[in-house]
């Protein structure tokens, strides 16, 4: 017996969707922390019960959470995230320098193989690593102290390390990547990083193809390939062959190729999923259609994906962290959108279906693909 | 015994109902009854006020006796109903919409 939890984190709490291998009939819970903004939730690989949840708010401040039986209930764990020594200033909106001050964990990234260990992507942008099942958080303080920190600045929504991905055939390499700075690849743990930006035109920063200073939105791995890289750049979506070394846009024929989600089919490497936006000024899909875009040659050559989704009238978006695919023989995708809706398709996005129309607005969506032992 | 009012999502951490009552050994002052409530709720740590500084959070107020303590030293004994139980320590979410 298989199936699949899709987790779901909103403006106002969380949610734990569940259904069997069919995908059709879903059972809801929640909302879950009601009333807190939920930026993240995410399952361990290495044990499916076991979640890690970021709950915050502007007057109560960070919660980690953790359910150990599937999200049925939930504990938190610790809470305290301090940058390691002095935090020095990296660059505000204005250009003044800015002291390092912690606000929110953006991105919870689970342990490929330890259920205890996760780490956290943090706004301000750095990188914290737990081995205790989030009870104790400790800063890998590599990446933020990298030569060009003092330079970094937010974007429009704050200066946040939102994407980590962990290299499931090389042990100890980690990518990130951080509005508006870059990304970056760690290959010693988290000790040390360098940017791997080369290839990215950016055109709101002075020189327009720099190491550091991109406004990337999301990165998409396939684990069978990772040396590819997909990325959804402000504008422009990119692919790298060579683990981030250097980058090529893979646009092509796309509607506009802003946006914020990138991911990858479950079992196909070079099926690539995105959602355009038509620009930074107006945060909606164009022409009021919802459509997501696959590409099935690794970019370049796209198609819309319309079936089951609204045509007309609809001016909603799709977060960074808020598409997933599930790892069932045939491919299901998942995004959640700011109006509330997470939309579902069990055939690799050629059907769509909401399984709920009126959550509040959608931050994120995981999704766990299940076995019969699960909760 | 200091009674504190909590404000709902902290109850709900602290999964509480009504008022928490607490047992405030030496000086009653805000400090000490927030390191108690701390001791004996673990999961508030860092929601009311810094766990480095203990600098009460932006958004957070305290009052008591109607009056608001917020801007006073955290060291400053509590008014005497408070100290008596007469009267509920606040701790209050400041109104700023949401």
């Amino acid at each position: 017996m298989s199936g699949v939890r899709v987790l779901v984190g909103t403006r106002k709490g969380a949610f734990v969707l569940t259904s069997d291998g069919k995908r059709e009939k879903w059972d809801v819970s929640g909302p879950h922390f009601p009333g807190w903004e939920i930026y993240h939730l995410k399952g361990s690989p290495a044990d499916q019960d076991r979640l890690y949840a970021s709950q915050c708010s502007g007057w109560f401040g960070q919660v980690i959470q953790r359910s150990v039986d599937g999200g049925a209930t939930w504990e938190p764990v610790g809470n305290e995230f301090s940058y390691r020594g002095e935090p020095g200033t990296h660059q505000w909106y204005d250009g003044t320098p800015h002291p390092w001050e912690f606000a929110r964990v953006w991105h919870l990234e689970p342990s490929l193989d330890d259920p205890d260990t996760v780490y956290a992507g943090v706004e301000d942008a750095g990188l914290f690593r737990s081995t205790d099942g989030g009870r104790h958080w400790q800063e890998l303080p590599g990446l933020r102290e990298h030569k060009s920190g003092p330079s970094w600045q937010p974007g429009a929504g704050g200066m946040c390390l939102h994407t980590i991905i962990l290299d499931p055939s090389r042990p100890g390499r980690i990518f990130a990547a951080i509005s508006a700075a870059g990304a970056f690849r760690s290959d010693d743990a988290g000790e040390t990083w360098r940017p791997v930006n080369r290839g990215l035109r950016s055109e709101g920063i002075p020189d327009s193809d720099a190491e550091v200073g991109h406004c990337v939105h999301n990165l998409a791995m396939h684990p069978s390939r990772p040396s590819v890289l997909y990325m959804q750049k402000h504008w422009d979506v990119m692919r790298s062959d060579d683990a981030g070394e250097s980058w090529r846009e893979v646009s092509g024929d796309l509607p506009t190729d802003f946006g914020f989600p990138i991911d990858v089919h479950a079992h196909e490497p070079e099926t690539v999923y995105v959602v355009p936006i038509t620009s930074d000024s107006y945060h909606f899909p164009p022409e009021g259609r919802l459509r997501v875009y696959r590409s099935r040659t690794g970019g370049d050559e796209w198609e819309p994906l319309t079936k089951g989704l609204p045509q007309e009238h609809c001016y909603v978006n799709v977060l960074r962290d808020a598409m997933a695919v599930d790892s069932l023989d045939s491919c299901g995708i998942y995004f959640g959108t700011t109006g509330g809706q997470v939309y579902a398709s069990a055939d690799a996005g050629d059907n769509w279906e909401p399984i709920v129309r009126d959550l509040p607005a959608v931050l994120s969506v995981e999704v766990q693909t299940l076995s019969g032992t699960g909760h | 015994m200091i009674r504190v009012a909590l404000p709902a999502h902290l109850r709900s951490l602290a999964r509480v109902h009504g008022e928490v009552t607490l047992d405030v050994a030496g000086q009653v002052t805000q400090c000490s009854v927030l390191d108690a409530l701390e001791a004996r709720y673990p999961m508030l740590r860092g929601t009311i006020r810094d766990q480095r500084t203990r600098k009460r959070r932006a958004f957070i107020r305290f009052f008591a006796c109607e009056q608001d303590l917020s801007h006073e030293q955290p060291d400053a004994p509590l008014p005497e109903a408070v100290v008596a139980g007469a009267e509920p320590y606040l701790i209050v979410g400041a109104m700023a919409g949401g």
